[in-house]
């Protein structure tokens, strides 16, 4: 597939949260205003295109040569869980302003699905090295459309009165099931009709 | 029987999805059919049942600074052997759930309860904990699964390992024209949002009632 396609097909078709339910936590948790949900995106962005080069290299270089391929989960969740403690450091001493937005957020990203679950489907799809950067890439842009739409829908939902037993976390629910049913309108043929298979 | 409380408590008290929202991906992801929802129920019991013994057997041994990275691994390790045992046993269980599974070790569940509550206990206490909230988890998961699969397909899966090993309740009925939308994704966030509103008016009703007595 060709590298729009893969693009296209993260963000709009296959969308992390709307469609494969990875990092609803987050997505439910930080989505109550827009500027920290922008934040969560970028964090999550950032994380899921740096550890898919980092989890194609120990499994290619590492897992594979001596036929361990057994202990992905593993390595991949160790793997992943360092390097954010590292982005976390480095961020933290190249540039303080993006860590004070970044920050509280990092730590949260270990346990986000996306992270492991853009790993994984990597390997699964046999992904090359520049197409896993893409998968990465797009995994977390289509992560962060997702999570800044849902605090834009919930900071008007704040003005509307709803029913008290629907208050928070239903409506939410309710208003991403809604999203979901608009992101159904892009279809796998999508990809095949714009010739980028 | 101060012990059954730590049991119990998993199911309806502190039910894992419904009342504290963890496990949310593959709460909504596998929910399809009945019968993923109690494969992905009793992978997870399993390796809940075993991390939390692990985690409760090692608690004094782990240092405190690294006690997380030390749960993950445990963690994962339970997860490959789930992983394993699936795909040379139930591989139609294993093609059906797919990424889900190794998933399992980012479920805020089974490093929720290892951090609050199998490195403070003892390991009977720990077991019966896992058990419960497994059982709590497996239950949640069979009730979303149920309702999407019904006015989504107008079946009930109870197994469905190959063509000729399977049992399938078909509805009359609302199988002939079943509500698609409830088994393709817009319908478990649907479904999800209006049970927890359920919950929501349950435990604010019972609130109330003990508010009067």
């Amino acid at each position: 597939m060709s590298y729009i396609g893969i693009l296209i097909t993260y963000i709009f078709i296959q969308n992390f949260i709307l469609v494969q339910f990875m990092g609803i936590c987050p997505f439910i948790g930080v989505s109550k205003n827009s500027e920290s949900a922008i934040g969560m995106g970028l964090a999550v962005t950032f994380v899921t295109t740096v550890a898919s080069v980092v989890t194609y290299m120990v499994y290619h270089f590492l897992l594979v040569p001596f036929g361990l391929e057994y202990l992905e989960t593993i390595s991949f969740i160790l793997v992943i869980a360092a390097l954010v403690q590292l982005v976390e450091m480095v961020i933290r001493k190249m540039s303080p302003s993006l860590y004070k937005a970044l920050g509280i957020f990092l730590p949260l990203i270990t346990t986000n699905c996306a992270v492991l679950g853009i790993a994984i489907l990597n390997v699964q799809n046999d992904y090359n090295l520049l197409e896993s950067l893409f998968g990465g890439a797009a995994a977390g842009l289509g992560f962060t459309l997702a999570i800044v739409l849902m605090s834009n829908i919930r900071e008007k939902l704040e003005l509307i009165p709803v029913r008290k037993v629907f208050k928070g976390v239903p409506i939410a629910f309710i208003s991403a099931g809604l999203m979901a049913l608009a992101f159904m309108a892009f279809d796998s043929s999508l990809v095949t009709n714009l010739h980028l298979v | 029987m101060a012990n059954m409380k730590e049991l119990t408590k998993g199911i309806f008290k502190e039910n894992p999805v419904f009342i504290i929202l963890l496990g949310m991906c593959p709460t909504l992801g596998v929910t399809t059919q009945v019968f993923n929802a109690i494969g992905m129920g009793a992978g997870v019991i399993f390796v809940l049942l075993g991390s939390n013994i692990f985690i409760s057997l090692l608690r004094k041994v782990i240092p405190d600074s690294v006690r997380i990275p030390a749960y993950i691994v445990i963690i994962a390790s339970f997860v490959t052997i789930v992983q394993m045992v699936l795909e040379a046993y139930v591989p139609a269980l294993y093609a059906a759930l797919g990424v889900y599974i190794p998933l399992i070790v980012v479920n805020c569940i089974i490093l929720g309860r290892a951090e609050a509550f199998a490195n403070k206990n003892t390991i009977v206490d720990s077991a019966l904990d896992a058990i419960g909230m497994g059982i709590g988890f497996t239950l949640s998961l069979m009730l979303i699964a149920a309702i999407r699969e019904v006015f989504g397909a107008g079946t009930i899966t109870l197994l469905n390992l190959s063509e000729t090993n399977r049992i399938v309740i078909t509805l009359p009925g609302i199988s002939k024209s079943p509500i698609r939308v409830f088994t393709l994704a817009p319908g478990a966030l649907l479904v999800m949002g209006y049970l927890k509103a359920y919950f929501n008016w349950n435990s604010e009703r019972k609130a109330n009632k003990g508010g009067n007595v």
